[in-house]
């Protein structure tokens, strides 16, 4: 991206061999999870252009690193919130790629019954509290539930935290600034972690924050900020492990603001005209996946046929979960007001379009 | 049976469900040390310490959103906003957020949170300090509104709305704080949802809510002398919202006025007319009327706020014209 601040990477000296001292099988795991989503994403822009997904639809094409990173270091036990942006986040979170697929398309086997689609996946009991499609939504409610951890439980090593994602475009809301008051305030178990893509949708960093280096932003309410190469998953890992020990053990709320390229537009549907042909073959030379193909083979980690059996096998899933969605059938008529109220009451309206305000024959 | 201040009985209720409950929680400004603008949070801070009555900075979005989070993760925020004028400021965590996720996310997480906040106007504060704003939260499903008119409904309906399940805004109104009623002693918990016809008659339906179903009352009583009998019907929830008993009102009285303190257009009264309307028609003898207010921010200047404000005299007056325009004699009985 032209023009845009760089800060002081972590892992700046491990850059020559980012994986020196990683067991194999946890690096062949990641690799696994990046092209698990790389696929994911790009089977999801196929079935969007084939209308089997609505909506909007937000991919984490070039955040695959990020993603798995940020991931490994939260314990199943954590808590998440993240934007729209959500997919990899999920699938690394343990939901099935079949039931993820199936909410995209909006059928009853779909996370959330298909009530929620792409930007809102859901899983009460992984602790995926939500995709959010309010830019700045989820980090009050992400707030909230590590204040929930703090009247609930002891700070201490084996405490839970809450994670919560946004874009680097989220920094700019009023949401974020109180959100990381409170956190400040508070004593919160809480890590802010912002996704720097570069780009609001077309809008950059630069243009659009008065402190262009995200991490910073803390500052106004002593929470230290950390940048990480996102295209790093080690590093990424690392820094967020680091936040999140500080969060269970004494309370302290962190900043993490990890650097990484989007590859495509806003959205499948935004062609991203914006950007010139050199500045998208620039980008597609920062991809993360290639990347660390190549790191892991040259390290001997894995092999070119095995890297192609890891592949396939995603391929594999991927395809086996867009034809469990498409078998879903799409949720009946009658429920529709399913989840209307979590307790019952009276009146709770039940009309369709078009019905009398009371049924016929009210006042028999 | 006690008489106690709506103040008071709104104070016992959270007293109560605090020690009752231990997940409830209490979040706003000036709550604590302060112990709340209009006092209904005295002396809690003293009795339950600062965890949970926890004095908030001034960022209603930031922390009416952390009760929604923290409903999410089992427990029972109550939220004070200082006055639903300032509840603009976390409309997107209300709207947004606290009425989506449990119907969003496929019933996977409910948000059993409660809202309390003041709305009214009348006390010289001004167009932004004086405003009823709670047909923008009774218009959103998802939401639950309760709009309790006596002592006795503000502690039942506060209570009910902490043991609900679903984000609850609870309407209270600056001009009741300090109206009196008997309450009864022992654990009374309201059913949301229902109206309740607070005074029965049989020559004209009056429709209100909160302070306009007090006012109601008070002049209902004055048309009694003059051998009219005014019904009452007290909403007590603005979402969802008792249709039929309104429309079984109007089948009896064939006639509807709504007090409101809302303005006109768009408004609670605009709701109930129409399914006056198409629910009673048959029965309607005149055409529902709307007492609300007038349709201007709100003057400083006691001369103005008085005239804006619709009151007890507006409505004898409209009520007078309702029963004039069907030729209703003074002292006849349907
Ligand atoms: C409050 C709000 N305003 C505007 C939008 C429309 N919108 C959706 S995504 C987006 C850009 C967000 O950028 P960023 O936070 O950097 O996240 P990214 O999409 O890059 O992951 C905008 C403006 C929205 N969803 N919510
Ligand atoms: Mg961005």
């Amino acid at each position: 991206m032209p023009g845009r601040a760089r800060g002081s990477v972590k892992r700046a000296a491990a850059a020559a061999n980012p994986t020196a001292g990683e067991p194999p099988e946890v690096l062949i795991d990641y690799y696994r999870r990046m092209a698990l989503i790389r696929e994911f994403e790009t089977r999801a822009g196929e079935m969007y252009t084939k209308a089997k997904i609505g909506g909007y639809c937000h991919l984490n094409l070039g955040e695959e690193a990020t993603v798995v990173g940020l991931m490994a270091a939260l314990r199943p036990t954590d808590y998440l919130f993240t934007n729209y942006r959500d997919h990899g986040y999920a699938l690394c979170r343990g939901m099935e790629p079949g039931p993820v697929m199936a909410e995209l398309f909006g059928r009853v086997d779909g996370v959330s019954g298909g009530r929620g689609g792409s930007m809102h996946l859901f899983d009460v009991k992984r602790r995926m509290l939500g995709g959010y499609g309010i830019v700045g939504g989820q980090l009050p409610p992400a707030t909230g539930a590590a204040l929930a951890l703090t009247l609930q439980g002891e700070a201490g090593p084996d405490a839970d935290a809450v994670m919560c994602q946004m874009g680097d475009g989220t920094t700019n809301i009023g949401a974020f600034h109180e959100s990381l008051n409170l956190a400040a305030i508070w004593h919160l178990p809480i890590v802010y972690v912002v996704i720097n893509n570069g780009l609001g949708m077309a809008t950059t960093v630069e243009h659009a924050a008065g402190e262009p280096e995200l991490y910073k932003r803390g500052c106004s309410y002593r929470i230290p900020g950390e940048r990480a190469d996102g295209n790093d998953v080690i590093a990424v890992r690392e820094a967020a492990t680091a936040m999140l020990q500080r969060a269970r053990t004494e309370r302290k709320p962190g900043l993490l603001e990890t650097m990484s390229v989007r590859l495509r537009g806003h959205s499948v549907v935004d062609p991203a005209r914006y950007r010139s042909r050199e500045e998208t073959a620039e980008l597609r030379s920062r991809d993360p996946l290639p990347a660390f193909r190549e790191q892991l083979i040259g390290a001997g980690v894995l092999d070119a046929e095995a890297a192609h059996a890891i592949d396939s096998a995603v391929e594999r899933t991927v395809a086996d979960a867009v034809a469990f969605a498409d078998a879903s059938p799409e949720p009946a008529p009658d429920e529709l007001f399913s989840y209307a109220y979590a307790t019952e009451v009276p009146n709770t309206p039940r009309a369709m379009p078009g019905d009398p305000v009371l049924p016929v024959g009210w006042d028999d | 049976m006690a008489e106690i201040t709506y103040r008071q009985a709104l104070h016992d209720a959270l007293r109560e469900e605090m020690t009752l409950d231990p997940s409830v929680i209490l979040l706003g400004e000036e709550i604590g040390i302060f112990e709340g603008s209009y006092k209904i949070t005295a002396g809690l801070l003293a009795e339950f310490g600062p965890e949970r009555v926890r004095d908030t900075p001034i960022a209603e979005e930031g922390f009416v959103g952390a009760a929604v989070g923290a409903a999410m993760l089992g427990m029972r925020p109550v939220v004070e906003i200082m006055t639903i004028n300032f509840s603009l400021l976390a409309i997107d965590q209300i709207v947004n957020h606290a009425a989506k996720i449990y119907g969003m996310f496929g019933g996977q997480t409910a948000v059993p949170m409660v809202i309390r906040t003041p709305g009214g106007g009348g006390q010289q504060l001004a167009a932004t300090h004086s405003q009823n704003l709670e047909v923008w939260y009774a218009h959103v499903p998802g939401l639950k509104v309760v709009a309790p008119a006596t002592p006795r409904d503000a502690k039942a309906m506060l209570t009910a709305a902490i043991r609900d399940d679903d984000p609850v805004i609870v309407l209270e109104n600056l001009a009741l704080y300090n109206t009196k009623g008997e309450v009864p002693d022992g654990e009374q918990v309201a059913t949301i949802g229902r109206a309740q016809v607070i005074k029965p008659g049989t020559d004209i339906t009056v429709v209100g809510y909160s302070r306009s179903a007090v006012i109601a009352l008070d002049v209902a009583a004055r048309f009694e002398s003059e051998g009219v009998s005014v019904e009452v019907v007290d909403l007590a929830s603005l979402r969802p919202l008792d249709r039929e008993t309104i429309c079984r009102s109007v089948s009896k009285t064939g006639r509807a006025v709504v007090l409101e303190d809302d303005w006109l257009t768009y408004g609670i009264g605009a709701e109930v007319a129409a399914s006056i309307a198409e629910g009673a028609f048959d029965y309607l003898d005149a055409p529902v009327r709307r007492v609300a207010a007038a349709e201007i921010p709100l003057p400083y200047a006691k001369s103005l706020e008085r005239i804006a404000l619709p009151d007890a005299d507006v409505l004898v007056r409209v009520i007078n014209e309702v029963l004039d325009a069907t030729r209703f004699t003074r002292g006849e009985s349907r």
